[in-house]
Order: structure tokens, then sequence, then C-alpha cells
């Protein structure tokens, strides 16, 4: 008998129970759906944090004044500075994982064009800083090393600060801002960059020279940064390595010995990354867990009624062996049945989860990741329960007695 | 001339059957040749072991002890697959309660023989027609068992048991279901396989059906009481295609 034979025969039977096939698929419906959507998911939600991270710069670190051991996270900010001019150029220039650093001073200004005023965070960098965030200037220029030396009063604008100063249609490069009543030049314009992960509008700012900063907007002490250094690594993989070089460095620097604590801190974004994505696997990997679990009910399910049809079927069983069924073929038949089941459950579960994903992407406003291989994986999985779960039945209906099988009740 | 070799060659067979502590005898030393053509009628009182015997003869079930050839060839040594193969190539049923499938027409239920011979889908349609059409149901290729009359559905069984050209056709109270004038019709078409050659046993408990045969054996106890060979002619019918189609 041919494949194809047996597959109609199969179908057939199943299209006799309509109401009770359908019941029987549901439960690998709901778990490869499941499997779908939850991972679609997972994808989404790692995604997002990759690029919240991408954003910031994958492979940036963070130096700040003061301990994390006896400050907590925060504690660097706003106390005692312990970080000077020299350990930003000892570690631009010594640490050999570090591509580059740049200070960050920053505080909050008052902005003004001819007609406007805005009230917004002002950054006073140097002119590494927007290689190392990523940012990107769309109109105009950024500002050089010699505007930094020299102090000039140039500024960079978020494209918030731009639309709330100029509106939306008009080019300011060149135009002239006040902050905090001193005039500047606009000289370029960063890319829109969005919402941080936090929530918080990048967009909001404004960027001069870190020398400007200091003798305009708000002076500091002549060694110290009054702010914070940003570093980024070589590559994403380098960031541990340029962590622990600048470690070492300013350890020297502020020659602590060995049973100091650090009076600074390295904090390294791709460690919140990976937490992060850590997170989101863990779930992921639960939520898989959950969907196998509710596979293997449908597949406990399939068994159930293919033992019940098994049973209900036996007279047909012992005339189809009367008129020449051998016992692979009693053997085909229902496990071809059970294979059926279950692959259409599992297309139809697959379909169901790409909708629920797409549903749920659209609810999450995040992007929606359908992986192929576990489509692939989930149908040939719920195939594979078909046939595990099947292969019992099967083989009960195939060992029958044909006699007993044709005077069953 | 080579001697015709016998289509049931039974000897001494026993079946015992184990039932808990109690042991049944449902055949105790059956001897038996029936030669290829003939028309023979099984009688017997119930639990006599006429359907065991059936199922011997019909290779579904083996005896405990004892020789059986079928149409020349040792069933004993046969494995489960080998039995199938001669049940579906050799043999046809015919079964008192029927067994069709149901909501399945009558030609998927006559073409079911030929689905396990590997016979090709368009040749089993054929086929299929051509035997319903021979017991007289060329107008009811599409009807459904719940759709037809006992004698129909029997008809059906019957053309399921010619279908594949078998040397042998059994027939287990065929009209066991069916009312007197509807059993002489089926009666009068198993006569009429027989003359085409075909080797026909039948089990009745009824003497107006059994004197259709040219053959009457009856059983007791699991042994055979009485062979004897009618004196008289067996008994004719009206051939059946021209009842079925009289209202
Ligand atoms: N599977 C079985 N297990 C135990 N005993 C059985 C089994 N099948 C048949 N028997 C016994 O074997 C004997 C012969 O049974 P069989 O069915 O051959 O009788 P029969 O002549 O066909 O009767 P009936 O005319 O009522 O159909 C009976 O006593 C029956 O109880
Ligand atoms: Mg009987």
């Amino acid at each position: 008998m041919s494949p194809t034979q047996t597959f109609l025969i199969a179908l057939r039977a199943l299209a006799r129970n309509k109401m009770r096939s359908a019941l029987t698929t549901l439960g690998i419906i709901i778990g490869v759906a499941a499997v779908i959507a939850m991972v679609a998911l997972g994808e989404g939600a790692k995604r997002e944090v990759e690029d919240a991270f991408t954003s910031m710069g994958s492979n940036l670190l963070m130096v700040r004044s003061g301990s994390t051991a006896r400050g907590g996270a925060f504690g660097g900010f706003g106390s005692m500075p312990s970080l000077t001019w020299g350990d930003l150029d000892a570690i631009s220039e010594e640490a050999h994982a570090v591509r580059a650093a740049a200070p960050v001073l920053q505080t909050a200004a008052q902005a003004q064009s001819e007609e406007q005023n805005w009230n917004t965070n002002v950054t006073g960098t140097d002119a590494a800083f927007f290689a190392i965030r990523n940012w990107r200037i769309v109109r105009g220029t950024g500002f050089t090393d010699s505007d930094v030396e020299s102090g000039t009063k140039v500024a960079v604008l978020g494209q918030t600060v731009v639309e709330k100063l100029f509106g939306t249609t008009f080019d300011p490069v060149g135009q002239s801002i006040r902050i905090n009543n001193i005039p500047f030049q606009v000289i370029g314009v960063l890319d829109k960059k969005g919402q941080s992960h936090h929530g918080q509008d990048n967009d909001d700012t404004i960027i001069i020279p870190h020398a400007t900063y200091q003798a305009k907007i708000k002076g500091g002490l002549q060694k110290f940064i009054p702010g914070i250094i940003m570093v980024s690594a070589i590559s994403a993989e380098a960031a541990i390595s340029a962590q622990m070089q600048i470690s070492a460095i300013l350890r020297d620097r502020h020659r602590l010995s060995a049973s100091d604590d650090d009076d600074f801190s390295v904090r390294n974004l791709s460690e919140f990354a990976s937490a992060q994505q850590q997170g989101t696997e863990t779930l992921t990997t639960l939520l898989a867990a959950i969907a196998a679990v509710s596979l293997f009910v449908g597949g406990i399910g399939i068994m159930n009624i293919m033992l019940v049809s098994v049973t209900e079927r036996t007279r047909e069983i012992g005339l189809r062996m009367a008129v020449g069924a051998k016992p692979r073929h009693i053997l085909a038949q229902f496990l071809v049945e059970a294979l059926t089941l279950s692959l259409v459950g599992g297309l139809i579960g697959v379909i169901l989860g790409l909708l629920t994903a797409g549903q749920l992407a659209r609810a999450f406003g995040w992007p929606m990741l359908i992986r192929a291989d576990i489509i692939v994986v989930s149908v040939i999985f719920s195939a594979v329960v078909g046939v595990v779960f099947g292969i019992y039945p099967a083989r009960k209906a195939s060992l029958l007695d044909p006699i007993e099988a044709l005077r069953y009740e | 001339m080579q001697v015709a070799v016998d289509t049931v060659q039974l000897d001494d067979i026993f079946k015992l059957y184990q039932t808990g502590d109690v042991q049944v005898q449902a055949l105790g030393g059956v001897t038996l040749r029936i030669a290829p053509g003939e028309l023979v009628a099984i009688m017997g009182p119930s639990g006599s072991g006429k359907s065991t015997l059936m199922n011997i003869i019909g290779c579904l079930d083996r005896p405990t002890t004892g020789r059986y050839s079928l149409a020349g060839q040792d069933i004993s040594r046969l494995d489960k697959n080998a039995l199938a193969s001669v049940r579906n190539r050799q043999v046809g049923f015919v079964f008192q309660s029927f067994n069709l499938l149901t909501r399945t027409s009558a030609v998927e239920n006559v073409e079911l023989p030929l689905l396990y011979a590997g016979v090709r889908s368009e040749e089993r349609t054929v086929r299929a027609r051509a035997a319903l059409e021979r017991v007289g149901l060329g107008d009811r290729l599409t009807h459904h068992p719940s759709q037809m009359s006992g004698g129909q559905q029997q008809r059906v069984a019957i053309a399921r048991a010619l279908v594949s050209h078998p040397h042998l056709v059994l027939a287990d109270e065929p009209t066991g279901n069916l009312d007197s004038q509807t059993s002489l019709d089926i009666m009068a078409l198993f006569q009429e396989l027989n003359r085409s050659g075909m080797t026909i046993i039948l089990v009745t408990h009824e003497p107006d059906i059994a004197a259709f045969a040219a053959r009457i054996i009856t059983m007791r106890d699991g042994r055979i009481q009485s062979d004897r060979l009618q004196t008289s002619l067996p008994a004719t019918a009206t051939v059946p295609s021209e009842r079925a189609h009289t209202p």
C-alpha cells in the first residue's frame, strides 16, 4: 500500500470524527503556538535590550569618582572628585584596550534662540565624545580638539533642542543661541536617537567643548574633572580588559595600596547588557519549557484519543486483517493518523503563534522577530510527538488477533 | 493429467481454548477434504465448533494440533504476514453481521482487499464495480451501508469477498440476519458463484438454506457427525440480478 494511500485512509478516519480530531489537536496547537509566540517575544525583548545598549555604545565604559564599595552605585556623584585630567590622558594613552576616552561634564541650563527658550542639559566634553557614544551629526559638524583647547563657544544640538528653539523646518547651523545667557554658535545637529531605555530623551541635549563649559557654564577645580570619564573599548569583547587596565592605571596613579578600596568606579555597560540578555534568555527558556510541557500534554491527548479510536475500531481492524491487512498496514494506518493529527496541529499552531507574536509585538512596540529555525523545530517536534505518542496505540492495534478483533462487541 | 489437489485438507484438527482453569475443546479431531468447485454446507447445534472450523479453514486462526493444507500449501508453518497474504489472495469471507465499513461507499468497501493487495487505484475501482455488478448492485455503487437493506449490505460483502478472485469463499451464517426471501436470493448468488468455479463453504442453521449445497457436513461437539452428499438435486433459485431490480 502506498504512503499516499495510507495518508488518505488516515485523513478519512479523522474526518469522520471532525470535532474529536479538532479537540485532540488543540493541545498541540496551543503548545506550538506558545513556542512560536514566546520565542518571538523573547527575541523581541532581547533585541530591544541590545538596541538600547547599542544606541549607547556597546563597548562603553564609565569611570566615576568615588568608590562603589563605600557609597553604592551612585555614591561617586557629587562627592569629592578623585579623577584628574591627568587620569584621562593616562587612560586614553596607556590602556591598550581603550579606543578613546572623553570627559563628560553635565548640568542643566537654559538655552535661548531669538524667539524661544528651553531648559535642557548641557554636556561639556571633547571631540572624541561623538565617536564614543556613537552619536552621529546629521547637519553641520562636531567640534575639534582645537575648539576644545581654545574654548570656542560652539554648540552641537540634539533634535529636541532644535525643535524647541527653532521649530521643525529651520536649519539652525550657523545660528546663534544663548546658553545661560552666553552666546554660542550652532555648528552641528545630532541625529535623532529617540528615548533611552530609561525613558529619558536622548535628543534633549547640547554638546559643547569642555573648556568652554568650565569657563562659561560651570567651573571646577583645576586638577580634577568635575564629572565622569566615558571610555570606549576597542571592541565589545575588549570591554573587560579595558576595565581592568583602567583600574590598574588609576590605582597606580592614585597610589592606592593593595588593601585600599578603589576611589573610583569603572562600569562596563556591556555587563548590564549581558545581564539583561541573560534575563531575557532565562525567560525564553522558561517559556519554551512551559510550551514543551503543553506539547507533551498534547501528545498524551493524542495517545488517549488514539487508544479510544483503536478500541472503537477493533472490529474494523479485525475486518481489515481478515481481508488481508498485515500488522504493518494496521500499524502504519494508526501511526499516520496520529502523525496527521499532530502535524496538522503543529501547522495550525505555527500560524496561530505567528499571529499572536505579531499582536504582542505590536502591543509592546517591539520588533517582531520570527525565527525560522524555531518554526521548523516546532513542526518537527510536533511530528515527533505524534509518532512517539502514536506508536503505542498503533502497535496495540497491529498486534490484535483477527478473530478476537472481529468478535469484539 | 495431474491429480487435482484438494482445496481444503484437514487432518486430525484439534482446537483447545484455555479460559481460566477451564479448557474448552472447540474442535476434537476433525479430518476433512473438500475438492475444488464444491459447495458445502456445515450444520450443527450452537457451540459445536462450526465457526472455529471456518476460521481455521480461512487462515484467520490456527489449529492447536493437526495439519492443514490450503490448495496444497501447508498453512501451519506460515507467519502472520504470510497468513494475511493467503487470506488476501486465496480466501473470501462473508460474515453474518456483514462487517462493512460504516460511512464508506459500497465501491470503497469492496475495494478493501485490493488495497492490501497493492492494486492501483484505477484498477481497484474498475474491479470493485465489476464485482458489485455481478452481485446485482451496479446501481448502488456510492451508497453507504446505512443507506442499504440487509440483503444489499450482504451483497456488498459478497462482492468484497469476490473482488480479489479467491478460489475459496467462506460464509459463516451469511443469511443469519436476513429474512427468508432475501436469504434465498443470497443463496442463489452463492450457487451462481459456485457454478463459475469457486469453492464455497457456508455455515447455516436452516435446512432449506443447506438444501442449496450438494454436500452437507453436520458437526457435534467439535467433531464431524455426518458428511453426506445430497441425493436429490440441490435447490435452484432465481437469478439474483433479476430480483434486485424488482420493487
Ligand atoms: N475465544 C474463545 N475462547 C474460549 N472458548 C471459545 C472461544 N471461541 C470459541 N470457544 C468455544 O468453542 C466452542 C465452539 O465455538 P464455535 O463458535 O465454533 O461454535 P459454533 O458452532 O460456531 O456455534 P454457533 O452456531 O452458536 O455460532 C464453544 O463451546 C465456544 O464456547
Ligand atoms: Mg458460529
